[in-house]
């Protein structure tokens, strides 16, 4: 990884944000929850680099970017153990820690296909909460749950 | 945003007791004109006979002028329109919106838009809170209380939206709950969870027969067709229960059969002549149940 000397599959960066430890199956949905498309700075991507943790794992790099505590918990919903580290002069000065967030906004569609929100142009809004341990979010409108493992991502155009 | 019963969450226990409070009035006296100044919309998305008729008669009780639809077919949903345009433009005419919906959530987010209070009448399986209200008032009717009430729920717990509801709500009264269901149609895990988690007893059975005599309230209801996707699976759970006459015997003398209707097979009609059978005025306290609503949410009562 990125420590003592060892190799950087990725370059590093001077400023900005390190998001590692991502599942690769969940990078897509990650970068889409942040939207990176839109984002100009400069970014880079890796993904199925080997990982003792994951087997495999992605990672995201954005330079000069620093994100805000409510926008970076929403990768919780996805890759709820990724680390943020926040690197300021090729040093990490911050390492953070995800929280599900209490209430989700967006991005998150509704898996009941009978919910208003799938039918008319509405914002989904869900509360979190947890059922064994799975991560379920509550559909303020149909007040059905949606588990985590059919988590769809609203992907915008 | 004005006050609105989308949900039986919606309202406190205090409330609830309030508007069951001012249903009693209402049937007692039943003419009020309180709202003569007034005008109610009844937005039927879905058609639903029952619910309407029973909004509209409490409404005209009242004294208000009703409009609306029974059916969206001919409305301009039909050219398109958004939820959010329709609810925008009928608050803009009345005092007060009634709506069903065939989709969840449909009622909440018309709350949101609204300028006006709305009541859901229903969203698809989600919520019917009415229901559930005239269901606490019949209950409180039949045995003078609302407190320690043992109760059978009988057929359908998986789909019936308001099982679901009325066992929510009960919960603030400490009952004893017996769950009569084949496999198929069981109360879903979630509902058995809330319950565990509030400490209130239930059971399961499939056997309605050796689970009538101890309950103070037996409420059947009816298999839905609408809700199943497998014509097979109905086939096999619709005629599960049928209650006739000679099964109520020795059945306690205080105990009532309730049934949201409409009815099909799960309730003979030798049950009607019978003094357990109370089905019918229940559905007439929905009357009393929704001027009550109507008359809390508009600030009058």
């Amino acid at each position: 990884m990125e420590k003592g000397g060892k190799e950087l599959k990725v370059s590093a960066i001077k400023n900005g944000t390190v998001l590692d430890h991502i599942p690769t199956s969940q990078l897509f949905k990650v970068i889409s929850i942040l939207g990176l498309k839109d984002c100009g700075n400069q970014m880079t991507f890796g993904m199925n680099l080997d990982s003792k943790l994951l087997g495999k794992k992605a990672i995201i790099k954005v330079a000069d970017r620093f994100f805000e505590e409510t926008e970076i918990n929403k990768v919780a919903l996805v890759a709820p153990d990724a680390k943020i580290n926040i690197i300021r002069d090729f040093e990490v000065v911050e390492k953070k820690v995800l929280h599900v967030p209490d209430e989700i906004t967006g991005i998150v569609k509704c898996a009941n296909p009978k919910c208003i929100t799938n039918h008319q142009p509405i914002t989904t809004k869900f509360t979190t909460t947890y059922e064994d341990s799975t991560l379920k979010l509550h559909c303020h409108y149909c007040e059905k749950n949606t588990s985590s493992d059919n988590l769809k991502i609203i992907t915008e155009n | 945003m004005p006050k609105s019963l989308i949900s039986i969450h919606d309202f406190t226990k205090e409330e609830m007791l309030h508007v069951l409070d001012v249903a009693q009035e209402f049937e007692r006296n039943k003419v009020q004109t309180l709202l003569h100044d007034k005008v109610i919309a009844t937005l039927f998305f879905e058609p639903s006979t029952r619910t309407r008729l029973s909004f509209e008669t409490a409404s005209n009780r009242l004294g208000a002028r009703v409009i609306g639809f029974s059916d969206a077919g001919n409305t301009s949903v039909s050219k398109g329109e958004t939820l959010k345009d329709t609810i925008k433009m009928v608050s803009n005419y009345v005092d007060l919106i009634v709506m069903r919906h065939p989709l969840e959530g449909a009622a909440r987010y018309a709350s949101e838009v609204a300028s006006v209070p709305v009541i859901n009448a229903g969203d698809g399986a989600n919520q019917h809170p009415s229901q559930t209200m005239l269901d606490l008032y019949t209950i409180r009717q039949t045995q003078g209380r609302l407190t320690d009430i043992k109760i059978n729920m009988v057929g359908d717990l998986k789909y019936g939206r308001t099982v679901h509801s009325l066992l929510q709500a009960l919960s603030h009264f400490n009952p004893d709950f017996t769950f009569t269901a084949p496999d198929e149609l069981k109360m879903p895990q979630e509902y058995k969870d809330f319950l565990n988690a509030k400490g209130i007893p239930f059971k399961e059975t499939r056997e309605l027969e050796g689970n009538i005599d101890d309950c103070d309230i037996l409420y059947m209801t009816r298999v839905q067709q609408e809700r199943f996707t497998d014509p097979m699976e109905y086939e096999k759970v619709k005629n599960t229960y049928n209650l006739t006459a000679s099964m109520l015997g020795s059945a306690k003398e205080n105990m009532k059969i309730l049934h949201p209707l409409p009815r099909i097979t799960e309730i003979a009609q030798d049950v009607d002549d019978t003094p357990h059978a109370y089905y019918f005025k229940q559905a007439e306290n929905g009357v009393y149940v929704r001027m009550a609503i109507i008359a809390y949410l508009l600030g009058y009562k």
